[in-house]
């Protein structure tokens, strides 16, 4: 299997679907020169760049989705999407409720999310729990190439509107990645990155590799965590949340989203409703401070949910003895 | 029912405006026993709707916004379908789950009713572009107020429209209100259609009610759009004679305003051209009324025994 970025996973997952589906265009501020090679193979009228207009971008995405083209919009970085916010929250979120079912909104929103590249506030904000919060939209985050390709080819099939947020520090991973119907992966389903017996981590996008990062760390003391890597912010694969915690009996969340009404909050309400027998220690979240992500490379890492943090907060709810090296339990999902 | 507007002789026109005069009438007698949705209602805009509405073809696909009932009817949509959406019962358009101001119904080609001012605005260029790049014929006819067109979106949506050479027909019914701002305080200049030449898109004001006059307007328009491919944005100068929403009694009207407008009611006017071009007498007028007012009726007794949707309804269409 090819080697390739996540940035070009994504070239190759809109390749795909263009080639596969004519009724697929994608537009935005400089997409034709982003994808060249795209608006060579599928023409001017299919790789389209726009005026910076983000709220008639967003609009008109809406609109030719509700009347049989299948649009990928490029909003480049995700607090650009505030100017965008009617058409996706109002028009694509809604119509379809309020229509009765009439019409769909098969249209893929992208935006880079993420810090780590020092850019600041206005173009540096997790805003996944906004649209999570919103109905009929789905929300996708992929934390590698395989994912990032086979979750957007699925994006693009989605009958719904899709936010499909990728971490900008994570663009440049090269990861394997799959051809053709091979490469899809599901929306919805979550991935288990590492099985564990003593405690769960949950996140997703740029935060799977910090958690993977700090089970590496506390499996050299003992303690063996597993990393679940959601993949889909919503809809949330609660079975994989709630099977994971079964086993472990304990709960850590990791994001960069702010804590507050965030993703870690739905999912530690989820797992007190649903799996509060099995708790051994109370939830806990790791997020960055409710604060905007500062421009300071040293801030932003301190802002940045880091592993020893991960490890920290395992260490406190599970104690290192728990399990003498060697005599880990592993058991399939 | 399409058809028959289309071919839309003066008695045609007549009629579907007396019949939405009379919904929106009704609405607001209905209203009165309390139990009843707040509407936003186009009263005195009726021949603007009726006058476009009869220039476009089935192909043409229709925007509007939180005044939309004139707009669906001139299309043909039932006054007892819509009455029920209304209040909300199953067999509305939508269900009951838009209520009065986000009806769509999709196989008259209306796509959007937007109670977000300007909301239409937005969807109208993706809508034209399905238009465009599917090639279909037809155009894209959006309808919205003077205060829209102060939305950024408004800008934005003609920009973009002139760049990349949608079908969209613009038609802004200039009612003089934005809400509870006259016109006048929120824009320095006398027509929204000025803003047209600043994105090298056709402009025209016609004077909103005289139905024949918006008609003729509409059709050079949507032959411009269906000979160049280009958007052009139509301004029907028109004006709400009833308040911004069904509470609203207009206390901060000038009388003197309101008077002026009355006396241009589009209704009145039409009334007497039908009646010295000759097709009807004044018992051929009242016979109208009549068949008016015994089809409110039925649309009356229909919605009220509609049954409202099953509880089910509540979480399903949420995702396709
Ligand atoms: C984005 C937005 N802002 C404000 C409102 C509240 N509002 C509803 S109708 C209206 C006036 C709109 O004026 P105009 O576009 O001229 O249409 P008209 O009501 O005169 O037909 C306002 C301000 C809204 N619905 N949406």
């Amino acid at each position: 299997m090819d080697q390739v970025t996540i940035e070009a996973a994504i070239g190759q997952a809109l390749a795909e679907e263009m080639a596969r589906d004519a009724r697929v265009l994608t537009f935005g501020e400089g997409v034709a020169l982003k994808r060249r090679d795209l608006a060579e193979r599928f023409g001017a009228e299919r790789v389209r760049n726009t005026p910076l207009s983000e709220a008639i971008i967003a609009g008109t995405a809406a609109g030719a989705a509700a009347t049989g083209l299948r649009p990928v919009i490029d909003m480049l970085y995700i607090p650009f999407l505030t100017l965008a916010m009617d058409a996706i929250a109002n028009s694509a979120g809604k119509l379809r409720y309020i229509s009765g079912g009439q019409f769909s909104f098969p249209l893929v929103v992208m935006a880079q999310t993420g810090a780590g590249w020092g850019v600041g506030a206005q173009h540096t904000h997790n805003l996944e729990a906004w649209f999570a919060h919103t109905p009929g939209l789905k929300v996708v985050m992929p934390s590698n190439a395989a994912d990032a390709k086979g979750l957007l080819k699925a994006a693009i099939r989605d009958e719904n509107p899709v936010l499909f947020f990728t971490d900008m520090t994570l663009g440049f991973n090269p990861g394997e990645v799959a051809e053709g119907e091979a490469a899809l992966v599901p929306i919805g389903k979550a991935a288990l990155r590492r099985a564990g017996c003593d405690v769960t981590l949950v996140s997703y996008s740029k935060a799977v590799h910090t958690c993977l990062a700090a089970a590496e760390q506390l499996a050299a003391q003992g303690v063996e965590a597993e990393v679940l890597d959601l993949r889909t912010v919503k809809p949330l694969d609660e079975a994989a949340i709630l099977r994971s915690v079964k086993k472990t009996g304990r709960l850590i969340v990791v994001h960069e989203g702010a804590r507050f009404c965030g993703v870690g909050a739905e999912i530690a309400a989820l797992v007190s409703e649903q799996a509060h027998a099995a708790l051994k220690a109370p939830v806990r979240r790791i997020t960055p401070p409710d604060v905007p992500v500062p421009a300071s490379y040293a801030l932003e890492q301190a802002f940045l949910p880091q592993a020893q943090a991960v490890v920290d907060a395992v260490l406190a709810i599970c104690p290192p003895h728990a399990h003498p090296r060697g005599q880990a339990v592993f058991e399939p999902a | 029912m399409l058809a028959d507007i289309r071919d839309g002789d003066a008695v045609r026109m007549l009629e579907r405006m007396l019949l939405v005069r009379g919904y929106e009438q009704l609405i607001v007698a209905l209203g009165k026993g309390g139990n009843f949705p707040i509407t936003c209602s186009a009263l005195g805009q009726e021949a603007s709707a009726v006058g476009v509405m009869s220039a476009l073809g089935e192909a043409d696909r229709i925007l509007t916004n939180h005044r939309s009932a004139g707009h669906l009817m001139a299309r043909g949509a039932e006054p007892g379908r819509l009455l029920a959406e209304v209040m909300g019962k199953a067999t509305g358009y939508c269900g009951g789950k838009s209520g009065s101001l986000h009806i769509s119904v999709k196989e008259l080609g209306v796509l959007l009713t937007s109670t977000i001012v300007g909301g239409e605005l937005s969807l109208a260029t993706g809508v034209a572009l399905s238009k465009k790049m599917l090639k279909e014929p037809g155009v894209v006819a959006c309808f919205f107020g003077d205060g829209a067109a102060c939305e950024g979106v408004f800008h934005e949506s003609l920009n973009l429209a002139s760049a990349w050479a949608l079908p969209v027909l613009y038609v802004c019914e200039n009612n003089q209100w934005q809400a509870f701002v006259s016109r006048r305080e929120a824009m320095r200049n006398e027509h929204v259609s000025d803003w047209a030449a600043g994105y090298r898109v056709p402009g025209r004001t016609v004077d909103g009610n005289d139905v024949f006059a918006v008609r003729e307007a509409t059709q050079e328009a949507v032959r411009y759009i269906r000979e160049t491919g280009r958007p052009y944005l139509l301004e029907t100068c028109t004006y709400r004679l009833a308040g911004h929403y069904s509470l609203d009694d207009q206390a901060y009207v000038d009388a003197q305003e309101l008077a002026d407008w009355r006396a241009r009611d589009p209704i009145l006017r039409l009334r007497e051209q039908v009646l010295a071009m000759g097709p009807l007498d004044e018992a051929g007028l009242e016979a109208l009324d009549a068949r008016v007012a015994a089809q409110l009726d039925e649309a009356r007794r229909f919605a009220l025994e509609s049954p409202y949707p099953d509880v089910a309804a509540l979480t399903a269409d949420v995702l396709a």
